[in-house]
């Protein structure tokens, strides 16, 4: 019984970190129909550079914000840069052009940093709590995963929901030609969609490191458990990432306490055919018409 | 002063648009007439820049428009209401609305703009937290003609708007924008098939055929031209 | 007529089937060549280059003909070079069963994936492979009784007849087989299936309109590139003479991507310049980085990088890659030397990488439909 609570419980803390993820994959994915498979390895590149500050002895909080920082400014110079002029081509085109982008940077942050995984420590005690007389593995670190990415959320929420800024990032992702005729900048505002889901990413990746082996591939497999979340949730809606990741963060959880932790990427599969077969659309998006 | 001079437009092959030359004078309304596919959509289209023409250029007051992007035409005061579709489903009618006239810059004039078009279509007031898909087509369509005026533009381009009206309801809305050239010093673009109504309140009309300007004259005179009214505007 | 001026000697045959056939001939007489003309070690490689072609040119059909994509087709491979060994290790069969075996293997796989998939558009079924890519080796790993884990399964290895080099035997074989794979690939480009494929690339719902199974055509489209994968996977196994989850790490799944864009999609002649790229770049990287003095990590990560850029460059400057890049140069070559109308040029343009045809009439899909197709 204990297993399948701190199963749970581990499922929860790494899926809020799947949805954290899975919200830039559907922020981009809303803004320009692309699914950008660099977004772990962005992620990776500005916590390298969160640690590479800790270990000239910045602040903990001031090398999280550079990195969230970085995040941000990587997400609005790769869409400036390398998706804008693709704009129009064949889908596929952009889709290529991520992939090559998330080999690049870890073959870039390989030849800088190494390959060899690392520790990186984190802000808050990794050691489970005690509540009651038992004592379970969810940590203060886990109470922070949790807080920050509902955190995130909860300010992307009211960001899309209740400002004029987002008002223009959900019209532009519904209807950009419409929007640019009522005057809606749409250029800028996909810019800054990619760069608050380059955000949302990289704080995945500061999350992440402190309890993985820090490499330049660490974020591979949370990038593709993202994707699963993201399309488990529709791709369209951020509400949508968040009960992803949980479902996602949850059942993997389960199969790697139960079956293997081997079999992790298995049970993504297995869950995405699922999930495919039954609703293609995901499970928490509003069916769309059909289109002929 | 809106001035449209030799404007050429080709998809591929098909020429759209064969050297189209009007002027469209401040405060009046000009009824752009003819046949479907005599290029009409695609001569609204290139004004705002959804479309780039080969050649010819779209000149309002000093600024030269082709060439600029379409939010820049927009941020100079041209609404275009585009066929029937305007509105995004996704969002809310005041959603829609808000959006309008969201590059202005006076914040406090945009809410009056907003109440102002909710007391010009009562019934967009009712549904205001409605989504857009939720709207009927006379409704969808009070909802882009109000969107595009909350921006209080001096230009408005209207692309086929009694398409799906009722009679009635079209009536109003021709009266409305007669009413809005006087009070607002409005410059209107009607684009209609349905040649009649438009010709009722338009001061100045263009008939288009094949992509070429047939005429270019008063309403009163292209309406009382039989030639041209059996040829290309079918009454 | 103009082309009556050409040489005849470089003139094809018009019939497409003929034509495949002569230049296949064609190709494997040059090989034939080579290898009798390359040492021991550089025929091993020319038979590398062979069996990579064959993955990457069923992965250019996938893209640049069906328009999807998988960013997992190292795992097909592993597919087939587990199911060759294991078949050897348990059978005694004739080679030709076993490849079909290791074939038939990795397109079931394919179908499994490709179904469930192939509901959806095209960044589906790239997360799809790429989670297989980093999950089947996981699963060689767990259960390592049936696959031998890190110690791997031996297959058993050619065996040349008589005085025959073993690893020329090698080379010799692969690129008949390669070249084989090859030309059955052009005949399904230039089949009625050829045809749906491009249709469904093109538009899914014009083909739909147009009487095509698009879901079919996709699954399809997807096995066969699968399979083409098997087979490659077989044929490592065979070249190595072992088996372990280490062959198939994913960045052979991003090598055969990037050496399929590199080569140019669509192209059947591009997989063969991308498959040397896979084979020597890793090479040339290293003894690179050395001569330059720029240490191990460098080393280790030149050829990501370089294939990283190529990707992003290719597909923003030159999408139809080093073949059309060989094409464009022959074409203005062979134009400068006999002109005549381009309609009547003598080598066939095997598709570029997809680029919608320009509408012939002004787009009127509504803005909904056209950004949620």
């Amino acid at each position: 019984m204990s297993h399948f609570v701190n199963l749970s419980l581990n499922g929860i803390s790494s899926g809020m970190i799947y949805a954290s993820v899975a919200l830039g994959l559907v922020l981009v994915w809303r803004a320009t129909r692309i699914i950008n498979f660099a977004q772990g390895s962005m992620a990776m590149f500005s916590t390298y550079m969160a640690v590479t500050l800790l270990d000239r002895n910045l602040g903990y909080w001031e090398a999280f914000a550079v990195a969230l920082a970085v995040g941000l400014a990587l997400g609005a110079v790769v869409e400036r840069t390398l998706i804008r002029p693709l704009q129009g081509k064949p889908e596929l085109n952009p889709v290529i052009v991520t992939f090559g982008l998330f080999i690049l940077l870890e073959g870039v942050a390989g030849a800088i940093f190494g390959v060899r995984s690392r520790g990186v420590p984190a802000a808050f005690s990794q050691s489970g709590l005690t509540i009651g007389h038992h004592r379970v593995s969810f940590s203060h670190f886990d109470l922070f995963v949790l807080g920050s990415v509902l955190a995130l959320m909860v300010l992307m929420l009211v960001l899309f929901r209740a400002t004029d800024v987002g008002l223009r990032m959900r019209a532009s992702a519904f209807a950009p030609e419409m929007s640019r005729l009522v005057g809606v900048r749409v250029g800028r505002v996909l810019t800054l969609g990619w760069a608050l889901a380059s955000l949302a990413g990289s704080l995945a990746g500061l999350l992440v490191a402190p309890r993985s082996a820090f490499s330049p591939n660490y974020m591979d497999l949370i990038l593709v458990y993202a994707f699963t979340a993201a399309v488990v949730g529709g791709l369209e809606s951020p509400v949508g990432a968040l009960v992803g990741g949980l479902l996602t963060g949850l059942v993997l959880s389960f199969v790697g306490g139960y079956l293997g932790s081997s079999l992790e990427p298995l049970g993504a599969a297995v869950i995405l055919i699922l999930v495919l077969s039954a609703r293609p659309e995901g499970l928490f998006s509003r069916p769309a018409a059909r289109q002929v | 002063m809106l001035e449209v001079d030799g404007l050429t437009v080709s998809y591929g092959p098909v020429r759209a648009l064969r050297g189209v030359s009007f002027a469209a004078r401040p405060s009046t309304i000009t009824a752009v007439l003819g046949a479907n596919g005599a290029g009409k959509t695609t001569l609204l289209r290139a004004m705002t820049g959804l479309v780039r023409p080969q050649e010819g250029s779209v000149r309002f007051d000093d600024h030269e428009l082709t060439g600029l992007p379409v939010e820049e035409v927009v941020r100079l005061g041209v609404a275009h209401v585009p066929e029937g579709r305007g509105v995004i489903d996704q969002l809310t009618v005041e959603e829609n609305l808000r959006l309008g006239a969201l590059w202005r810059k006076d914040k406090s004039d945009r809410k009056r703009a907003l109440a102002e078009t909710y007391d010009l279509f009562p019934p967009l007031a009712e549904r205001r937290r409605r989504l857009g898909a939720a709207l009927s087509g006379g409704e969808r369509q009070m909802l882009a003609i109000g969107r595009a005026l909350v921006s209080r533009p001096r230009v408005l381009l209207l692309d086929e708007p009694s398409l799906g009206l009722a009679p009635l309801v079209t009536a109003q809305l021709m009266a409305l924008l007669a009413e809005l050239t006087l009070l607002a010093s409005l410059t209107v673009i009607l684009v209609e098939q349905n040649a009649r109504s438009a010709l009722s309140v338009a001061t100045w009309a263009v008939v288009i055929n094949l992509g070429q300007v047939v005429v270019s004259d008063t309403a009163a005179a292209v309406g009382t031209d039989t030639g041209l009214r059996h040829h290309y505007l079918g009454f | 007529m103009a082309a009556a001026r050409l040489p005849s000697r470089l003139r094809l045959p018009d019939q497409p089937m003929l034509r495949h056939l002569v230049l296949c001939a064609g190709a494997l007489v040059l090989f034939y060549v080579l290898t009798v003309n390359l040492s021991s070690y550089h025929n091993y490689q020319v038979g590398l280059i062979a069996l990579f072609a064959m993955v990457i040119a069923g992965l250019s059909v996938l893209t640049g003909i069906n328009g999807q994509i998988s960013l997992g087709h190292g795992a097909f491979m592993a597919v087939g070079a587990y199911t060759f060994a294991l078949v050897q290790e348990h059978v005694t069969l004739p080679l030709a069963l076993e490849l079909l075996a290791a074939v038939a293997a990795s397109a079931v796989l394919g179908l499994v994936v490709g179904i469930p998939a192939t509901r959806l558009r095209g960044p589906y079924l790239a997360g799809m492979t790429l989670i297989l890519a980093l999950g089947l080796p996981q699963l060689a790993d767990k259960y390592n009784s049936v696959f031998g884990g890190d110690e791997g399964l031996h297959p058993s290895q050619l065996v040349a007849p008589g005085a025959v080099d073993p690893n020329r035997w090698f080379a010799w074989i692969t690129v008949l087989v390669a070249v084989i794979v090859v030309a059955l690939l052009a005949n399904l480009v230039r089949s009625h299936f050829g045809r749906a494929m491009r249709a469904v690339r093109d538009n899914e719902v014009a083909a739909m309109l147009a009487g095509i199974h698009v879901g079919r055509t996709k699954v399809l489209a997807f096995v066969v590139s699968a399979g083409c994968a098997g087979l490659a996977g077989a044929f490592l196994a065979l070249s190595g003479g072992v088996v372990t989850t280490g062959d198939f790490p994913l960045s052979l799944s991003i090598y055969l991507v990037a050496a399929m864009v590199l080569g140019g999609a669509g192209s059947l002649v591009g997989p063969w310049w991308g498959a040397i790229a896979i084979v020597y770049l890793p090479q040339w990287s290293t003894s690179i980085s050395s001569d330059f003095g720029l240490g191990s990590a460098v080393a280790a990560n030149l050829a990501l990088v370089i294939f990283g850029l190529v990707l992003i460059i290719v597909m923003m400057l030159a999408p139809t890659g080093v073949q059309g890049g060989v094409r464009w140069l022959a074409r203005r070559l062979l134009a400068a030397r006999f002109p005549r109308p381009p309609a009547a040029a003598g080598v066939t343009a095997v598709a570029g990488f997809p680029e919608p045809p320009a509408p012939a009439t002004p787009d009127m899909r509504t803005e909904q439909e056209r950004t949620h197709p």
